[in-house]
């Protein structure tokens, strides 16, 4: 009971320093609203607004018709007229364009005598990505546009493909970035919380008073412990209302599952942010030594890029990086309705990730108070 | 060391007034020392201004690649006839494509849930027959997980384009030639390759600069402020003028050193071209290196606390530049409203600036803008901590 009413009254104290003053009650809230307004709209791969330049020498009516047919897909917001193969070069080259097209003064004959026509299609590389997504709108447009010939001339196609998406059919960009955030800024959140509150009693000096208390190290870090996995829990309950409510994000799990993670994941970042603070002496070693794990934990997550386009070594290495499994988890509970027997071969590698972390946190404070 | 020599370059414009006058050599050079010693006596700046740039490089080098190489997709084929193998044989000897195979159609979906396959193709029990009749369209399904944007657009391209190669095969070995009308040819410019490494690299060296110039400084006036020891410099004859150019130049000099190792990094370890020059980089780089100090420092100077300069540092310099920087994330596909706030981020200057440098060569007649923007900025934030400094000393 007394070991229970001492870690109270720390945790207590803990939450005390974090919301003593308005400035750090704003930092728990302000970030996360800011970023829940932002992110979902700039950090999306998806291509929208490109503009297309075309310099067309051919007058006859296929290509207009193709032309017309590619202005009204709308997959390009803005159609860019040139007169010269001078000006698609300074179009591609000032980005006022992110793909040109070029069609030469035969086409129209060519395509109506049944031959093939080249058309060329200059792709920004310095945008490279972007203008591969570009590109394939376009060929979606130019196929529908043949297959549309083929069937006025009376020619059927033998076979054809068709695509279905599931979880989020429309292919939405918000539905995947809003799961995705949930862990991002919770990871932000808890772990500067715990990084930093050991560090800046070292600072100042309490560090000391803490250690000559009746409280044993475990019982510290269990006290630090508590308010970073509030926060986390706090910050992603505020996103994930967000994502339902603001953003109509359907969720489709079970959210006992969501919160059973994401308490298995709380510890694991708790654990790294306790190591990190055991290891640094003040608070710009503990934020530095916290920035420099967040950075590549949440851009080798796949939330940027997926983890299969990684190297073979790098994908087994991203095993040790609880950001990975987390959003994982988050997106499989909140999109596809994932079942237990998933969650847990997500929640195992945490576990393992908590306790190494643990252990080498708290044998850091034994050989510091000792 | 350096540091005498770093401000060296403070030199190239000196007014008279001798000791007493707002600028001193002696005293700025001592307390640049003083700076340099304070960064090198500290591993966790040496680990920001030298590990984390390797490290970030290797990060957006490796792990951050949107070129698919291989996808995993799942088929199950209802129809046993020979045109069924057909297709089944061409996906599988794709070499974007590693296809499994199902005991059943459940175990199919379940892998797709638990996203062990980002997709499945299904060849329907009447495919064969339906390709034989002369006026029936045999379908081919594919179903991608929606839950990865990118990764079923990539699913449906790929797929799409396998199933185009075997219709073609399939109408040649009939003797048929099966024409398409429009032959679309891609150029890809100033990256023939269309490797994303190549544009990402260039943009990620923004990102590092950020974290040198704006994180780090955040902190370290944060500190002096927090300990006092920046009214005991204050109390001291120190000037203003000197008091921040001792603050910028020997970070300038680390941002500086930094940015080399970083191009050096991507062109000879990375293999990212480079076709620009050092006199573009020096400049364009010497403009981004003082906004992103003065952003630093201007937040520093206003907050006066580590825990916050570091959080506001964080949130209005490192995630801009990250976010709304246009280095991964495409600035045109934003909203208008978005659009907009990029215009006051000079990271976004910076990467266009990089991505031409890089890969289209020092091209003065893109650079100038940018430059032109990152000058008005550099200046806009220098003068703001200059002027918080004065508000602070009275």
């Amino acid at each position: 009971m007394i070991f229970l009413s001492r870690i109270q009254s720390l945790v207590r104290k803990e939450f005390q320093t974090l919301l003593s003053t308005k400035s750090g009650k704003m930092l728990l809230i302000m970030p996360v609203i800011l970023q829940t307004a932002l992110f979902p709209f700039a950090a999306t791969l998806e291509v929208k607004n490109a503009s297309l330049a075309v310099y067309n020498e051919d007058s006859g009516r296929p290509s207009v018709e193709m032309m017309q047919r590619i202005a009204a897909s709308g997959a390009f917001t803005r159609i860019i007229p040139l007169w010269s193969a001078a000006a698609v070069e300074d179009a591609i080259g000032t980005r006022e364009a992110l793909l040109a097209v070029h069609i030469p003064a035969d086409f129209s004959r060519k395509i109506t005598a049944g031959e093939t026509s080249p058309v060329q299609v200059i792709l920004d590389g310095r945008r490279s990505n972007s203008a591969q997504i570009a590109f394939s709108y376009l060929q979606t447009v130019l196929d529908g546009f043949l297959k549309d010939r083929a069937a006025a001339a009376g020619r059927a196609v033998p076979s054809e493909i068709v695509v279905r998406n599931w979880f989020v059919p429309n292919l939405e960009y918000t539905h995947f970035i809003l799961p995705s955030l949930v862990a991002i800024i919770t990871t932000i959140g808890s772990l500067i919380v715990t990084a930093l509150s050991v560090a800046r009693e070292r600072e100042q000096g309490t560090f000391e008073q803490l250690l000559v208390s009746p409280l044993s190290p475990e019982m510290i870090m269990i006290g630090k412990a508590v308010p970073a996995v509030a926060v986390g829990f706090f910050q992603a309950t505020l996103i994930l209302i967000a994502a339902v409510f603001i953003y109509d994000v359907p969720f489709r799990g079970s959210l006992v599952l969501l919160y059973g993670g994401m308490f298995f994941y709380a510890l694991a970042l708790c654990g790294v942010g306790l190591f990190i603070s055991s290891v640094s002496k003040t608070q710009q070693q503990a934020f530095l030594g916290a920035f420099v794990f967040m950075v590549p934990a949440i851009l080798l997550s796949g939330y940027t890029a997926p983890v299969e386009n990684m190297p073979l070594w790098l994908q087994h290495l991203t095993w040790v990086n609880p950001v990975r499994h987390f959003v994982e988890i988050v997106k499989g509970v909140f999109l596809k309705d994932a079942s237990f027997g998933r969650v847990l071969t997500l929640v195992w590698p945490l576990v393992v990730i908590g306790s190494v972390n643990l252990t080498l946190a708290a044998l850091m404070f034994r050989r510091k108070a000792a | 060391m350096q540091p005498p020599a770093k401000c060296d370059l403070a030199r190239t414009d000196p007014k008279p007034g001798g000791g007493g006058g707002w600028l001193s050599w002696r005293r700025l050079r001592a307390l640049c020392w003083k700076e340099t010693l304070q960064i090198f006596r500290d591993p966790s700046s040496v680990l920001i201004a030298f590990f984390m740039p390797l490290l970030m490089l290797f990060i957006f080098g490796y792990g951050i690649n949107l070129d698919f190489s291989r996808l995993r997709i799942g088929v199950w084929v209802e129809d046993g006839g020979a045109e069924a193998a057909g297709l089944v044989a061409a996906l599988t000897g794709s070499p974007w494509l590693e296809v499994h195979g199902y005991d059943s159609r459940a175990a199919m979906e379940r892998a797709l849930v638990d996203s062990q396959i980002r997709g499945f193709v299904v060849i329907p029990g009447d495919f064969s027959r339906k390709l034989q009749h002369a006026g029936e369209t045999a379908p081919v399904q594919v179903v991608a997980d929606g839950s990865e944007p990118n990764i079923a657009q990539f699913v449906r391209s790929t797929v799409s384009g396998v199933w185009q190669n075997w219709q073609a095969q399939r109408a040649a070995d009939r003797g048929v030639e099966l024409k398409r009308e429009i032959a679309l040819e891609p150029r890809v410019w100033f990256n023939p390759s269309a490797e994303s490494r190549n544009f990402i690299i260039p943009g990620s060296i923004t990102v590092i600069m950020t974290v040198i110039g704006a994180l780090l400084t955040s902190l370290v006036v944060a500190r002096e402020w927090e300990r006092g020891t920046m009214e005991a410099l204050l109390a001291s004859p120190v000037t203003r003028a000197e008091l921040l150019l001792s603050k910028i130049l020997p970070y300038y000099g680390l941002g500086m050193i930094s940015l080399l190792l970083c191009v050096a990094v991507a062109h000879w370890v990375l293999r990212v071209p480079f076709r620009g020059t050092i006199t573009a980089l020096w400049v364009v780089g010497s403009f981004f290196l003082l906004s992103v100090l003065g952003i630093g420092l201007a937040i520093s100077t206003g907050m006066r606390n580590q825990f916050n300069a570091a959080q506001a540092a964080l949130n209005a310099a490192f995630l801009p530049a990250v976010m709304l920087s246009g280095f991964i994330y495409e600035i045109s596909s934003m909203p208008v409203f978005l659009r907009g706030v990029t215009h006051l981020i000079p990271a976004r200057y910076f990467v266009t600036s990089m991505q031409t440098i890089f890969q289209a060569g020092a091209v003065w007649k893109l650079l100038w803008p940018d430059i032109g923007m990152l000058a008005c900025a550099a200046a806009g934030f220098i003068g703001l901590t200059a002027k918080l400094t004065k508000r602070r000393m009275e």
